[in-house]
């Protein structure tokens, strides 16, 4: 019999390694793996960006949030080679160099988060929320993160801060 | 959020927080730089308890909080305190870590005196240094060269009058959240070690599964494996990479020998335990025949709760390596000494051949996988010693395996005189019990760590403690005839243990639902009703806090869509007291628009932090109280992803405002489950102010709203 759920895109049978090449946080990157391989492994373990978090493995819950090509994705379902070419920020991308993103200083300012696990994937999507739309209504950025879990409740602190950035933007 | 726990430790180690008799130096060391470090065995959970405890230490030491470090929590190194849980935290280790300090300074103090000439009163501690009056002064590292804080801690130094406290009541922010932003390595998850390899346990399908052959070569033959590990149904694989160990379980999961065993037994309705073979334990009894022989009115009511699932965000993960016969272990546990104990007890090993230090994880609420993973990952660095092992335990392992808060029954009768008081009251609570955390019960063949259960050898699981079913069971109010029985049902379809709250999520929706129901009766504004049965003015305090902040207006009733309802309890009868108005939108869904809440932790070390918690606090009772339950289909948990766990999202979480209530000249008091059982009250008067129905089983869903309609 089978055993709980399939996981995905991990077929046992014959890997074979091939190089894949695309862009992290505007620099250039190359890795040799199975090309099945969750861009998420890839970036965690590869390129050491530990930032990007591992929650269920299946699309269900956005901790593992990136870019790719300025769009929030997924990445712990997202085989690497689909990244091929493209440009793929993730939380650690968001600073410029020692200076936080105005995003993050705002997490800092409210408190926003407890354990804080579920932080990376918000502030990735937050950042592409506030990239097309820059005044989000409250009701746009809970619908934004609606993907997101958080299980510490953090959820008012989080909202608020997603908007006192955008509104630190505007003054 | 400090995490769920249990009223008493099974005198299996010492109690949490500085004993008379320890070196002072066991708590706190300064440092040549002229900060200090604090030596706890508690750990952070994401709570903010380090913050707090620090800041205890700054105002006592004259020090900045940024130079106040917590030393790691490592069972080679830290004090053992037992676990980090049960809101004790504060009420403990906080305040003896306080009083330390205080005899730290004190201490100092007194040396300097010596030193310099003249009496300590005239003497400033601060910046690290003690300076006289005529301006000399002399480094705080110097004093304590020769030894000085070696002396027993005596617990005599009173700490500094409230007028002196600098740090202790102001927000600090947290400086933890950097890392949080900005992606650092901040959780056990992103520890990485030379060498590292990728272990994944293969569970079995169900609890009572059995695995007969496994082709394990042909595991050994896919790519980047190094080893399979089997001990009885416990099976594990350990690759080179951490995709190639997904490979590999995928692989273990389609190919081995399993038998799903017999269907697990049916928890869709949880009056099963009402039925089952149970003990009976007494918690009060109180009585007054001519209270009594006034009742005129009785009201019976069966409140009933699913299990539910702690539900972390990431599953639990840990890091281990057997080097020279000792195993190092990394672990996100909340008792790293008991934890360390029951590895020993497994892994047959004395317990000094295994270190445990503590990593931060993703929050937890009580006791989940996280001590588990550890012994999967020792299990594991057996197999390839010399490299570290990183288990990370799958989504829907963590989801079917972790230890779930119990499913309860309550049967509650309750009695009103004719003058509306409440004379008589009848509790009986049906449920598993909780408390099955590691070394918990300290016996021979029994263990609390699910591999432990699987190997060849097994260990039996270790009992839960029945204490917690009964948390929060006896109403806070003034009733001259009580008697409050709990009924523990021993053997469990599930493992269970210590989920935040514990039994008082559904024994504060019990009594708070129907002291509204009782109020109703007698006529009286529910709010109201609850101040005339309460004599404790922190008690009322915070209830007229919640109801002011909410603009409550006596007698208020809903529209038939929207309402509003409180709940009040004293966790545990002796920690934080916390009262909550809630607003119920019933449309489509049923959600939770607004929230009123107030608290009083007694003196308030950290208020930002405080608010957080119980911010935290009221979300997750929202969700647990409206969304929450396992199921079980056939051999097998049922829930195993968040598509069918459903919790609480963001385009339904609540405006929340909370009121602190400070009491500076008390102790402090644990406030992480505070408003897990009143929440889940005021959402069950909200409804019924709403839509004038009373739904007593828990989760409070739309369709058994519409039902109760009609
Ligand atoms: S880890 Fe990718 S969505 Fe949960
Ligand atoms: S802060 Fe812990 S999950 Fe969001």
């Amino acid at each position: 019999m089978t055993l709980g759920e399939d996981l995905p895109g991990m077929d046992p049978e014959a890997p074979v390694f091939e190089a894949v090449g695309f862009a992290v946080n505007g620099r250039r990157a190359s890795v040799v793996v199975d090309p099945r391989t969750p861009l998420l492994y890839v970036l965690r373990n590869d390129l050491g960006l530990k930032g990007t978090r591992f929650g269920c493995g299946t699309g269900q819950c956005g901790t593992c949030t990136v870019m790719v090509d300025g769009r929030p994705q997924t990445s712990c379902d997202l085989p690497v080679s689909a990244v091929a070419g493209r440009h793929v920020t993730t939380v650690e991308g968001l600073a410029n160099g020692d200076r936080l993103d105005p995003l993050q200083q705002a997490f800092i300012d409210e408190g926003a988060g407890q354990c804080g696990y579920c932080l990376s994937g918000i502030l990735v999507s937050a950042a592409a929320l506030l990239e097309s739309n820059p005044q989000p209504t409250d009701q746009e950025v809970r619908a934004a993160l609606d993907g997101h879990i958080c299980r510490c409740g953090a959820h008012t602190r989080i909202v608020r801060a997603v908007r006192r950035a955008a509104e630190g933007a505007r003054a | 959020m400090t995490a769920a726990g249990m009223t008493a430790a099974s005198g299996d180690g010492p109690g949490d927080g500085p004993k008379p008799g320890d070196r002072l130096d066991r708590w706190i060391t300064l440092e040549a730089d002229g900060s200090a470090t604090l030596h706890t065995g508690k750990v952070e959970i994401g709570q903010g308890l380090h913050i707090a405890l620090a800041q205890l230490v700054a105002d006592e030491l004259g020090l900045p909080f940024e130079r106040i470090h917590v030393a790691p929590v490592d069972t080679d190194d830290s004090p053992d305190e037992g676990i980090t849980a049960g809101s004790r935290s504060m009420e403990e280790t906080g305040l003896g870590i306080y009083r330390v300090a205080a005899e730290v300074r004190v201490t100092l103090l007194a040396a300097a005196a010596v030193r310099l000439g003249g009496p300590a009163a005239e003497l400033v501690l601060a910046g690290g240094e003690v300076r006289a009056a005529d301006g000399r002064t002399i480094a705080c590292t110097d004093l304590a060269a020769d030894g000085l804080l070696g002396r027993a801690f005596t617990g005599t130094a009173a700490p500094r009058p409230l007028a002196q406290r600098r740090v202790i009541g102001t927000s600090v922010g947290r400086p933890d959240l950097l890392g949080k932003v900005t992606g650092g390595r901040v959780y056990i998850q992103d520890l990485e070690l030379p060498g590292m390899l990728h272990g994944r346990a293969v569970r079995p399908p169900g609890p009572n599964a059995t695995l007969g052959a496994i082709d394990d070569a042909a595991l050994r033959a896919l790519p980047g494996v190094v080893a399979v590990a089997r001990d009885g149904r416990f099976l594990g694989v350990v690759a080179e990479r951490e995709e190639q160990a997904l490979a590999a379980l995928e692989r273990a999961r389609r190919s081995t020998g399993w038998d799903a065993g017999p269907d697990i037994p049916s928890i869709a309705d949880p009056r099963y335990l009402v039925a089952a073979v149970s003990a009976e334990t007494v918690a009060r009894e109180r009585s007054d025949p001519a209270a009594l022989a006034g009742a005129v009115t009785r009201l019976d009511a069966e409140f009933t709760r699913p299990f539910i699932a702690h539900a972390a965000i990431a599953p639990s993960c840990a890091v281990a390596v057997l080097e020279g016969g000792r195993y190092t272990v990394w672990a996100h546990s909340q008792g790293i000494f008991r934890l360390r104990n029951e590895l020993a007890k497994v892994l047959g090993v004395p317990t000094d051949a295994v270190r445990v230090i503590h990593a931060q994880g993703p929050g937890v609420y009580g006791h989940n996988g996280s001590d588990d993973v550890a012994l999967d990952a020792a299990l594991l660095a057996r197999a390839v010693p010399g490299r570290p092992v990183r288990v990370q335990w799958m989504r829907d392992d963590e989801f079917a395996w972790e230890p779930f808060g119990t499913a309860m029954v309550v049967r509650l009768s309750a009695a009103l005189d004719g003058s509306g008081r409440v004379v008589d009251w009848q509790h009986d609570g049906w449920g598993h019990g909780s408390g099955t955390r590691p070394s918990m019960a300290a016996r021979p063949g029994v263990a609390s760590l699910l591999a432990a259960r699987h190997l060849a050898e097994p260990l039996a699981g270790a009992p839960p403690q029945v204490s917690g079913d009964l948390r929060n069971a006896t109403p806070p109010y003034d009733v001259p005839n009580q008697r409050i029985a709990g009924h523990f049902v021993r053997s469990a379809p599930l493992r269970t243990s210590s989920l935040r709250g514990l039994g008082a999520h559904l024994n504060v929706f019990a009594v708070e639902s129907l002291m509204d129901e009782l109020a109703g009766v007698a006529g009286v504004d529910p709010v109201e009703f609850r101040l005339r049965h309460l004599e404790d003015e922190r008690a009322r305090a915070v209830i007229r806090a919640a109801a002011d902040l909410a603009g409550w207006v006596p007698g208020e009733r809903g529209d038939g869509e929207r309402g509003r309802g409180m709940g009040y309890a004293r966790y545990k009868d002796s920690s934080a007291y916390a009262a909550v108005v809630v607003e119920v939108e019933a449309g489509t869904e049923i959600r939770v628009s607004r929230a009123w809440a107030a608290i009083d932790a007694g003196m308030i070390v950290s208020p930002d932090g405080l608010r957080n918690q119980s911010e935290g606090g009221i979300v997750q009772a929202i969700s647990f109280t409206l969304h929450e339950a396992v199921r079980t289909e056939g051999p097998r948990v049922a829930t195993r992803g968040w598509e069918t766990y459903r919790v609480l999202r963001f385009s339904e979480a609540p405006t929340i405002e909370v009121v602190l209530l400070d009491q500076p000249t008390q102790p402090p008091l644990g406030a992480g489950e505070a408003f897990t059982g009143p929440v889940a009250a005021a959402i069950g008067n909200a409804i019924w102010s709403a839509l004038g129905v009373r739904v007593r089983d828990l989760p409070l869903t739309r369709e058994r709203v519409v039902a109760a309609i009609g």
